[in-house]
């Protein structure tokens, strides 16, 4: 029971400390756009690399996907690998098109 | 009639059947607004311009709201622990505030659409707009939709937890995969229509 409560414990911990990083990592979003003023390629790079880091802390460990089974670690693996092709369905698209023309 | 593996992992999965049954559907919503954000860039890329997000829209409210899902996010997983260290009271005050902090992200938004209609600024009036609009107002509908499924487990949680408080904790974590996907998408909304 002891180990239990201080297992629980430690999550608690670390949830804590993701939280915190999430309220760093959006006020570092919102400052980078504020006053770093950069050309609109690597202000949208800077913009969704702090996103991704922030989506893996939320997923990892508010999600428990960091001790998850690997069943469900497939299924997400699938997943993202289909997310991918839907987001280059546009861009096959336009070249599609283009080797048409 | 039981219903199987609510508690207890089935062996061939090694995950109780809920478990499995929500992360199949967080997959089928993570194509639904992976179509979205393919639609988004296809109308960015091709358009022959795209406005600056924060020219049309409003940043700090947005900011707010970020902090605001951030923090539902703790105190959705809070809950969950409360229930694992079988603390119903402090259980249910987190999911009560989690219910709170989804109604300020829904204020926000009122005012922050009300703003843009007050501006005459409608879905039909810009693509941007029109992307903007369904975006935001599918992502309102999940906060609304958790909402609803958090209220129940807060006001009906008391009988299942003294039944089997195992199988509630299991719920409890469930509905909090999907609070923190919804969380999840708006961090990328959030930079993507508004600061790019």
């Amino acid at each position: 029971m002891t180990n239990h409560a201080e297992a629980i414990d430690q999550h608690i911990r670390t949830y804590l400390l993701v939280f915190g990083s999430l309220i760093v990592l959006t006020l570092l979003t919102v400052g980078s756009w504020h006053f770093l003023h950069l050309p609109i390629g690597p202000h949208i790079a800077v913009a969704l690399i702090i996103a991704t880091i922030k989506a893996t802390l939320v997923a990892c460990f508010f999600m428990h996907l960091i001790s998850e089974r690997k069943l469900i670690l497939a299924v997400l693996a699938l997943t993202v690998v289909f997310f991918f092709v839907l987001l280059l369905l546009p861009v096959m698209t336009s070249l599609g098109d283009q080797v048409g023309h | 009639m039981e219903i199987p593996y609510i508690v207890e992992p089935r062996q061939d999965t090694g995950l109780n059947n809920g478990k499995l049954g929500i992360w199949l559907f967080l997959a089928s919503e993570v194509m639904l607004f992976g179509a979205l954000f393919a639609a988004y860039i296809m109308m960015r890329v091709g358009g022959p311009t795209w406005p600056l997000g924060a020219s049309i829209l409003n940043v700090p409210m947005a900011t707010l709201n970020t902090l605001v899902l951030i923090t539902s996010s703790i105190t959705m997983v809070m809950a969950w622990a409360s229930l694992m260290r079988r603390n119903y009271s402090a259980y249910q005050l987190y999911m009560f505030a989690t219910v709170g902090l989804g109604l300020v992200f829904l204020t926000v938004k009122y005012f922050e659409y009300g703003h843009k209609f007050h501006d005459g600024l409608y879905p039909s009036t810009s693509t941007f707009l029109a992307i903007y609009f369904t975006l935001t107002g599918l992502h309102m509908l999940h906060v609304i939709a958790g909402m609803v499924v958090i209220t129940y487990f807060a006001l009906a949680g008391r009988s299942m937890f003294r039944k089997n408080p195992q199988w509630l904790t299991n719920r409890v974590e469930n509905t909090g995969l999907f609070w923190h996907f919804v969380d999840l998408v708006w961090i990328f909304l959030f930079p993507v229509l508004y600061l790019m």
